[in-house]
């Protein structure tokens, strides 16, 4: 592994109230690894990408990215302070994430979607953002559809947007969050395909799926959650094809593998 | 007959103007302040500090339990006695405002929570700061479902400013009977004043309707 | 700055008043909200049964008290309408007609959207078991649109016991009229509103309270 890791978790601990969800996590992700989290749902997976750009906050540990420190900074006179919303934004610009229920700005054409970070948190002229976000759209298959809204849009197509959203933003590392599991089956392989497209080019990525067979076929690495910990990593193979431990393994007996 | 009606009509409409300029007056700075007052409390209830939620809370809660006439009263008598001098003009603009800004923090409040959450963290995922989001990503959206019900309270500052009359604004209600004073013919002057705040509030409501036929095409 | 006196021993001497005028508003708003609801209901179902000529006259109805101010209502009640000649009312009896007719108006809205929201698939039951439609509206409709049209009422009724403060400017005996008596005499002016402010309020919202306890048992949510 690379001397400095891009994304370095260490012992990152979240809480609900009483609550833990994340229970001491290490986790380390080289610049164009594709790190793929299985678990349970309530096992913390979800939680953990959350935390990474920080849409939640951890209570204790730490994650950078590149090098800085999400969720704190140095106070005066020593100790650290959770950073201001005001700190986060361009630090969250650096960090793409596509959503589970895509989340796109339903009042704003697809264009407009992708356009709208790269004007306001890049400061691009619009001709220049808006050449942008054609040309991204049209690597997603999207060509024909610049000035659709969400609304006229299918899940697949909605989703590829949010893909074309956060890449475009020119992100250290893109955080998938179970990004096909709210599609009718038959438009999950349009959007696993532009993934595993981006997987190709270098893209270092924190994919949160229930699809084992895109895990194994794209992922550089895949770790399993149970309980707030990580309690196996390895290469796919060791870990969805030989796993050796008991709770990994009565987790994969239940997922259904599914064929391409 | 309909002559005589016409007659009646003109003669009459140059004193009633008088009043329907500062019933307008009132309603723009009520609608205005409210609006002000409203956005920034209502924004606050929904995305500020837990520590301001119970005050705004308090005050919305309380403000609109009051009956209108109380608090314009209280507000116009109360703060004399407090030292503070204010004309009647500006003490109902003031407890109008007070009341109106109740009912538009929770317009406001309303329309900013139908926004489902994720909205909100697409916007920080690309780094849009919390100024941006609003303005780029909440507003928009909310626009839609603010609009008709904040349009319909719009009418009601025109109705409720009638009110100002009592504390002797000559307003358009104090216009009529001030006309009504020196003609003692009340019911074909309450009528002409009933069909002057009619045309004012039917058009807003029209309005009101109109838009929200309008967005109920856009889909969720 | 703050050097006013406060001195409630008048309003205390004089409480019985205000006591006696809450409970005079809180009669008139129940009154008024009786007759409207008859209005409203009676109306709503016209709207939907009969043809256009009785619909605008409906909808001139509900648009004109709803697009002019409340006050100027009340005059037009008390003042406008006795002036024509040949008969008189009292203050509290013109007050009750223009609150009605004030409430009717917005009931009429509440009932209508109450009547579409009856799911049509009870009204179809009510039909496969042979109830005439007469029987249906009895028995099927009416019940569960009452426990529909329930919150909208509960405000409403809130909504009119604050509007009744309004029947001071003609001298009825209510709440806020009996205030404006303590006031002049005994220039206590800060003090009367101080005690009535809250009595409006706190009174509010015992009854608002009730009628969510009672709404908590009655409601029913109708499936989409």
């Amino acid at each position: 592994m690379a001397a400095s890791p891009l994304v370095r978790a260490r012992g990152v601990v979240k809480r609900f109230g009483k609550n833990t969800v994340l229970d001491g996590v290490d986790l380390d992700v080289a610049k164009g690894e594709v790190v793929v989290i299985i678990g349970a749902s309530g096992s913390g997976k979800t939680t953990l990408l959350r935390c990474i750009n920080l849409l939640e906050t951890y209570d204790e540990g730490s994650i950078t990215v590149d090098g800085t420190e999400i969720g704190f900074r140095d106070g005066a006179g020593g100790g650290r302070r959770r950073r201001s919303e005001r700190e986060l934004a361009p630090i969250r610009a650096d960090i793409g994430m596509v959503f589970q229920h895509f989340n796109l700005f339903p009042h704003l054409t697809a264009a407009q979607n992708v356009m709208l970070g790269l004007t306001k948190v890049r400061g691009m002229a619009k001709a220049e953002a808006r050449k942008l976000a054609e040309q991204w759209l049209s690597r997603v298959g999207l060509a024909e559809k610049f000035e659709s809204l969400p609304s006229q849009l299918s899940g697949g197509q909605q989703q590829r947007v949010g893909i074309a959203r956060a890449v475009a933003m020119g992100p250290k590392v893109l955080l998938l969050d179970e990004i096909t599991s709210a599609l009718d089956p038959e438009l999950v392989g349009e959007v696993l395909s532009v993934v595993q497209q981006l997987a190709r080019e270098g893209m270092t990525m924190i994919v949160v799926t229930h699809e084992m067979t895109f895990a194994r076929d794209v992922g550089s690495r895949v770790v399993f959650m149970d309980g707030g910990r990580i309690a196996a990593q390895g290469s796919p193979n060791d870990v969805l094809v030989n796993p050796t431990q008991e709770r990994l393994k009565s987790f994969l007996a239940r997922i259904e593998f599914r064929q391409h | 007959m309909i002559a005589a009606t016409y007659a009646y009509i003109v003669t009459n409409f140059p004193f009633l103007w008088q009043g329907l300029v500062v019933t307008l007056q009132v309603s723009a700075l009520v609608v205005a302040f409210s609006l002000a007052g409203g956005l920034a409390l209502g924004v606050a209830i929904v995305y500020g500090p837990r520590i301001l939620y119970w005050p705004i809370r308090a005050y919305s809660d309380v403000i609109r339990s009051i009956p209108l006439l109380v608090l314009i009263f209280f507000v116009y008598y109360g703060l004399p006695a407090l030292q503070v001098q204010i004309s009647a003009f500006w003490a109902a603009v003031l407890a109008l405002s007070l009341f109106k800004t109740g009912h538009v923090i929770e317009t406001v409040r309303g329309a900013i929570g139908s926004i489902p959450p994720g909205q909100n963290e697409a916007g920080k995922a690309i780094g849009l700061g919390f100024g941006q989001r609003l303005v780029y990503v909440i507003f928009p959206q909310a626009l839609r479902r603010f609009l008709p019900p904040w349009l319909n309270a719009v009418t009601d500052t025109v109705k409720g400013s009638a009110l100002v009359s009592l504390l002797g604004v000559v307003d358009l209600m104090q216009s009529i009977q001030q006309v009504i004073g020196r003609t003692y013919e009340p019911l074909p002057m309450y009528l002409y004043g009933a069909a002057i705040y009619f045309v004012i509030n039917y058009t807003l409501s029209s309005l009101s309707r109109a838009l929200e036929a309008r967005f109920a095409y856009i889909r969720e | 700055m703050f050097e006013y006196h406060f001195n409630f021993t008048f309003v205390w001497r004089h409480f019985n008043r205000l006591t006696w005028g809450l409970v005079l508003s809180l009669e008139l708003a129940l009154l008024s909200i009786l007759i409207g609801m008859a209005i409203g209901l009676v109306l709503a179902l016209a709207y939907t049964d009969f043809g256009k000529p009785v619909r605008a006259l409906i909808a001139a109805y509900v648009e004109f008290i709803r697009n002019v101010p409340l006050l100027l209502l009340i005059y037009l009640v008390f003042y406008g309408i006795p002036s024509i000649g040949g008969f008189a009312y009292d203050a509290t009896t013109s007050f009750v007609m223009t609150l009605s007719l004030y409430a009717g108006a917005h009931l009429v809205e509440v009932f209508r959207a109450g009547f579409d929201a009856v799911p049509k698939g009870i009204v179809d039951a009510g039909k496969a078991i042979g109830l005439t439609p007469w029987q249906r509206l009895v028995h099927v409709r009416l019940p569960t649109v009452f426990r529909i049209t329930l919150p909208s009422l509960s405000n409403a009724y809130i909504s009119l016991f604050k509007d009744t403060s309004l029947a001071a400017v003609i001298a009825v005996p209510e709440l806020m009229h009996n205030a404006q008596w303590i006031n002049s005499n005994s220039f206590r002016v800060l003090e009367v509103y101080a005690v009535l402010t809250p009595m409006y309020v706190v009174t509010g919202w015992i009854i608002l309270m009730a009628l969510r306890l009672i709404e908590r048992r009655l409601v029913i949510h109708v499936p989409r």
